[in-house]
């Protein structure tokens, strides 16, 4: 079949052979090749409004070498920064070029029957586990080729597994490091919350300016099992020459609650979906995500809330800033299945033009397939007010700085929600650099 | 330093080209606290906005000289840093950004780079002047003017003033839709601020305010300028017998300007 994208360069010797020296087991061996069949077959993504012919999706290197580390000193700064200190544990999964490269998790956890280690490892140590949940109810392999892709070549990853009613009052944290982009950063992470646990998630993307295309295809998928909480935290950074495919998937059981707090503050193209399914009864999805473009960066998001349990509940925020002649496109997406008795959706969806140039569409979409339901939304695209300038200038504020609050201040429900410290702090130098 | 100068000469003020203050006049020096009073839409609060320089007013005719510089060649933020603050009636609601952090930008704007001001310093003046106007502890965290009640944002105007010590304030209808005891706690506020280098326009429909804030002067503001000036006794006269007797004195029909 030919493709508006360039032909993938893989065929299913390469992957045998790839997932044989990754010591993987026969099951994964078999959902890559199936991956790879359904490449050739699948069509590519339709975001609306946003062309993505000719982005780069499927040319890039595969293995890339990478380091451990022993000890957090021998890191980076502006990696170590990232992560959290004392009473914020320092539970912390560092991932170099797609490799396990520094680890740290509590005994405590650990005796606690917590699983969190790279998928390499997951797959060898805890196979069965992660089969249970890999691409099952909450990710999609025959979504679109990208999916059928990620599946095929996937190279990276976490696995998170909290047993029943294990609470965690410390932060999760991975961190994937990208030194070189032209590498294929196909990365897929699961987080399961058992029945009555809790736990807060949080990751980091960040990749180093280079010269070269580049490529990441991300696939998390979150379980929240009956009377489960995930607050689950994300700060996107891949550089200008990395183009992004990131899909967030969760599903939430009885009265399951998911936190969604995703800091997208990528430079290059993007395309973002977010998409929660209620599946249980009181099941509550909180989703808020906030979002700076720049230079001629094109991006579009989809966040979708979906309802099939009585008496479901879901959030939406979603704030966009759009500066230079980046373009975005903001679906918001609440979908009320039939079933879905007594349930409400809300959603917000506010774009903030910084330039003539920029452009951003706010779509909201509410789709209501039951009566007694609650259903709210909002959505506007506009400039910074004048009368709000004034305020904030009649204090003594330039006119500058006085505008710095106003965006910052627009991004700060996401900036709030990161329970890392160093994390806030990256998001915060990210967003002031995007917006300068 | 010398003490707070805020001269204003036959000003004249448009919005959308509608004349809505016609040739006002006006001294206001440091240690002197004057009220503005009048009946609705006869120019205060275009007065008040006009001054501070808000986007949407256009001033037409005359000068205004703030400690002997022209104010109104400033941009707003300079009118502010030179020591010119108005408590607004209709204060903006600003997401996302604390009450905190706001003031303590507004604090080093002032102060310029390299003097900010410490950050313990800063939280103890905050306190204290929370305490002073019976502001709970929270108030600080909460995003500025967000979900404010009317009262809240009037005290929080207040609060604003106390902590930024400018030299001459104006004050727009501080005391509308506050109840007697949050008006108390805004009187007291403006009291302690008074010295002889700070000067205060209060700008108000009702004497009400003035039973807690003894004004030096009071003015009487019809048909886009002041048109009667006297003491402390001319607001009690006005609470007394209204506004028609000036009208009568002085021939005025229709007092007001369409807004």
């Amino acid at each position: 079949m030919s493709t508006e994208t360039k032909d993938l360069q893989y065929d299913s010797n390469d992957i045998t052979g790839f997932s044989k020296e990754r010591q993987e087991p026969q099951w994964f061996t078999d959902i890559r090749l199936k991956g790879l069949e359904l490449t050739g077959q699948l069509p590519m993504p339709k975001p609306e409004k946003t062309r993505i012919i000719g982005w780069n999706f499927t040319q890039f290197e595969h293995k890339a070498d990478s380091r451990t580390f022993d000890s957090l000193e021998d890191l980076p700064v502006h990696i170590k920064q990232l992560v959290g200190q004392d009473d914020e544990s320092g539970n912390v999964l560092i991932q170099h070029n797609g490799h396990g490269a520094y680890q740290v998790l509590s005994e405590e956890l650990k005796a606690k029957g917590v699983i969190f280690t790279d998928l390499q490892t997951a797959l060898k140590e805890h196979g069965d586990l992660v089969e249970k949940y890999y691409f099952s109810k909450a990710g999609k392999i025959d979504k679109h080729r990208l999916t059928a892709l990620h599946a095929a070549l996937v190279n990276s990853g976490t696995f998170l597994y909290i047993p029943k009613n294990v609470v965690i009052d410390v932060p999760l944290q991975t961190v994937y490091w990208q030194e070189n982009p032209k590498v294929g950063f196909i990365n897929h992470v699961i987080v399961v919350a058992e029945e009555g646990s809790s736990v807060t998630y949080v990751e980091n993307y960040l990749s180093e300016e280079a010269d070269g295309e580049g490529v990441a295809n991300i696939i998390s998928e979150v379980y929240v099992g009956d009377n489960a909480q995930v607050q689950f935290g994300a700060v996107d950074n891949f550089s200008k020459n990395v183009t992004v495919y990131v899909n967030r998937q969760g599903h939430v059981g009885r009265n399951g609650k998911l936190e969604w707090a995703l800091g997208q503050m990528n430079d290059g193209n993007t395309i973002s979906e977010n998409l929660t399914e209620l599946v249980g009864e009181a099941s509550i999805a909180d989703t808020k995500a906030v979002s700076v473009g720049r230079g001629d960066q094109k991006q579009s998001f989809v966040n979708n809330n979906q309802h099939y349990g009585k008496h479901s509940e879901s959030m939406m925020l979603i704030h966009g800033v759009q500066k230079d002649s980046a373009n975005s496109i903001f679906n918001g997406i609440t979908k009320i299945e039939h079933g879905g008795t007594k349930s409400s959706g809300d959603q917000t969806q506010r774009v903030l033009m910084l330039s003539d140039k920029a452009r951003g569409d706010a779509n909201p979409i509410l789709l209501i397939d039951e009566d007694d339901v609650i259903a709210g939304h909002a959505a506007s695209v506009g400039r910074i007010d004048p009368v709000q300038l004034y305020y904030l200038m009649s204090r003594g504020i330039s006119k500058k700085e006085a505008e710095r609050l106003v965006i910052h201040g627009f991004l700060a429900p996401v900036v709030n929600q990161l329970p890392i410290e160093g994390v806030k702090k990256q998001l915060v130098e990210v967003i002031e650099r995007k917006v300068q | 330093m010398s003490a707070p100068n805020l001269k204003i000469d036959n000003l004249h003020v448009s919005i959308e080209d509608k004349k809505i203050v016609k040739g006002f006049d006006l001294e206001i020096n440091g240690g002197e606290i004057h009220a503005v009073m009048g009946p609705n839409g006869t120019g205060k609060s275009t007065l008040a906005s006009a001054l501070m320089g808000h986007p949407k007013y256009e001033i037409t005719e005359g000068n205004v000289a703030f400690n002997g510089e022209d104010l109104l060649e400033m941009e707003v933020d300079e009118r502010a840093r030179a020591g010119l603050f108005l408590a607004m009636q209709y204060p903006s609601e600003v997401s996302g950004v604390t009450n905190a952090d706001f003031l303590r930008t507004a604090i080093n704007g002032r102060r310029g780079e390299g003097n900010e001001i410490p950050l313990m310093k800063f939280i103890k003046q905050l306190d204290k002047k929370m305490d002073l106007l019976d502001i709970d502890q929270e108030f600080a965290q909460r995003y500025l003017n967000e979900g404010f009640s009317g009262g809240e944002k009037k005290r929080n105007e207040i609060l604003q003033l106390m902590m930024i010590e400018p030299k001459i304030a104006i004050l727009d209808e501080i005391d509308s839709g506050l109840d007697i005891d949050a008006l108390k706690v805004v009187a007291k506020g403006v009291n302690e601020m008074r010295s002889e280098d700070f000067g205060c326009l209060i700008i108000t429909h009702y004497q009400r305010l003035l039973n807690y804030i003894t004004p030096d002067k009071v003015h009487v503001m019809m048909q886009g300028r002041i048109v009667k000036s006297g003491g402390p006794e001319l607001a009690e006269r006005l609470e007394a017998e209204g506004y028609d007797w000036i009208k009568e004195e002085l021939g005025i029909e229709d007092e007001t300007i369409e807004a």
